[in-house]
């Protein structure tokens, strides 16, 4: 039973694609087939965190419009096995997607190409194109930085989601939405100078299915194409890692959340 | 189990990327038509006669199967080049079948700034035969992401064009800078067309629909002065100096 999931926050720049990117990789690893899609028509850059960038020949739209079939557009994954991406658009606008070609594409990637998991990776903001990325979802992963403002949009995303879905006007009710708090500082939310966990869990009050430090292997990763969860050394790309058990339904601790505190010996001997 | 014997395959599917004219008909009236294409044919023959044809009928236009025939059979018959029906409620493989087309769904189809047809010169009335050449456009400043440029005829750039950019030219494409966008030269089936550049870091290069991705792209070429052209179906870098 294909999965349809829309990476979605509301605030640009907290981190969508790279999780779209982690997620559909992290799960890929485990073995489902999976697509990762840019619904950011008009300023992709799913492909360059993706790193197939220079594999681009058709995209979402041109799927829509019928110019290429699912499998002429689709890019396989030069790493990973299982894993396929189906790019945007660079050339046109939000106004290129409708709610026929979109399930059409869904239709296709379900049918034809029997995926387990179809990732969404949806643009800013609350408009035609964040809708339409998450209207055919079965669930979503709301990507929120410990921040005031990214925190109030993302509520505004999380109510949008209890409506505006095919799932909520069917009356199935609101789908499934879980938080990946990313960009996270313990020193700092320590200092009070940053929101905690539990301050953006009181205010969104949705599941979390992780907490990504801040870190520099996220923009290394995104330099070298390769996303950060294959980074197994990393920080963030073990939180990844972790999030991606959570979402398949392991029970594991949040880590990353507390200051490293150094005790003596830590402090005499280095590590 | 049957045993799979390996035949070597009589047939091959190639993808192309094609440009269409649509002729957008306002009238079934086989009599109207003649008389108006001919007309239009007299002033640009050779572009009207060669460009392949998808014929989209109004929607004002009351459609049976019997007035079709007329409206298309007139149009043949003055060498317009038909290839298909614009597909819609009304029109479907079957109707177009009968009239000897095929189908096509403009739904995916980007506009394309054009020029006007070309028209005959009416003052100099010796000239018969309409010149062939078409101006080169010039482009000055940086083509950026998401943009789209368009020539009827040659395209020279004097200014770098960004990824996520994209040059279509019916004729040649120079780019006398740093190419990272797509280039499509010869996209109305010339394959004689060429595409230079200063600097080769394209996305995707094509000439007359023969394309390769910036993947396939030779390496010693990448970022060097090059020109490209099309020899059969296969595409030829050659360093410039």
């Amino acid at each position: 039973m294909t999965k349809i999931v829309v990476v979605t926050s509301g605030k640009g720049g907290v981190g969508k694609t790279t999780t779209s990117a982690a997620l559909a990789t992290g799960l890929a690893l485990r073995g489902f087939k999976t697509t990762v899609i840019d619904f950011d028509v008009g300023l992709r850059n799913l492909d360059l965190i993706m790193g197939c960038e220079r594999r681009v020949v058709y995209d979402l739209v041109n799927v829509i419009n019928g110019d290429a079939n699912i499998k002429q557009a689709l890019i396989k994954d030069k790493k990973v096995d299982n894993l396929f991406i189906l790019p945007a658009s660079q050339t046109r606008d939000k106004d290129a997607l409708t709610q026929e070609g979109v399930e059409g594409v869904f239709r296709a990637l379900r049918e034809d190409m029997q995926m387990d998991y179809i990732i969404c990776d949806s643009p800013a903001g609350i408009e035609k194109g964040a809708l339409m990325a998450a209207y055919f979802a079965d669930e979503a992963v709301v990507v929120t930085n410990p921040e005031v403002s990214s925190v109030r949009d993302s509520d505004r995303m999380i109510g949008i989601l209890a409506s505006k879905t095919r799932h909520a006007e069917e009356g199935k009710g609101d789908i499934p939405a879980r938080l990946l708090l990313t960009r996270y500082s313990p020193e700092r939310v320590e200092k009070g100078e940053m929101l905690s966990v539990e301050d953006v869990q009181e205010i969104l009050a949705i599941e979390l299915l992780g907490v990504v430090p801040e870190s520099q292997a996220v923009l290394n990763a995104s330099n070298a194409g390769s996303p950060v969860i294959l980074d197994t050394d990393s920080d963030a790309g073990q939180a990844y890692s972790d999030a991606v058990a959570r979402f398949l339904g392991d029970q594991l601790p949040h880590r990353f959340t507390t200051v490293n505190k150094k005790g003596l010996f830590g402090r005499l001997f280095g590590g | 189990m049957t045993a799979v014997v390996e035949e070597k395959s009589v047939i091959e599917f190639k993808g192309r990327m094609l440009m269409m004219t649509v002729l957008q008909l306002r009238t079934l009236d086989a009599s109207q038509l003649h008389q108006e294409i001919s007309q239009r044919l007299e002033d640009a023959a050779q572009w009207l006669q060669e460009a392949p044809v998808v014929i989209d009928i109004h929607s004002d236009l009351e459609i049976d199967h019997v007035n079709l025939m007329p409206a298309v059979d007139t149009l043949r018959n003055l060498g317009v080049n038909l290839v298909a029906l614009a597909r819609t409620d009304r029109i479907d493989i079957d109707t177009a079948s009968t009239l000897g087309l095929g189908t096509l769904s403009l739904a995916g189809g980007r506009d394309v700034p054009r020029r006007t047809e070309p028209v005959a010169d009416t003052s100099a009335q010796g000239a018969s035969q309409q010149s062939e050449r078409v101006e080169t456009m010039v482009v000055e400043q940086p083509v950026r992401s998401g943009q789209q440029v368009y020539s009827r005829g040659d395209m020279i750039v004097l200014a770098p064009v960004s990824t996520g950019a994209e040059l279509m030219a019916e004729g040649n494409i120079h780019v006398y800078s740093n190419l990272r966008g797509r280039a499509l030269a010869g996209v109305r089936g010339d394959s004689s067309a060429r595409i230079f550049c200063q600097q080769l870091n394209a996305e995707l290069v094509s000439i007359a629909g023969h394309y390769r991705v910036a993947e396939d792209l030779p390496d010693a070429h990448r970022n060097q002065p090059v020109h490209l052209s099309l020899q059969g179906e296969a595409m030829h870098f050659t360093a410039l100096k």
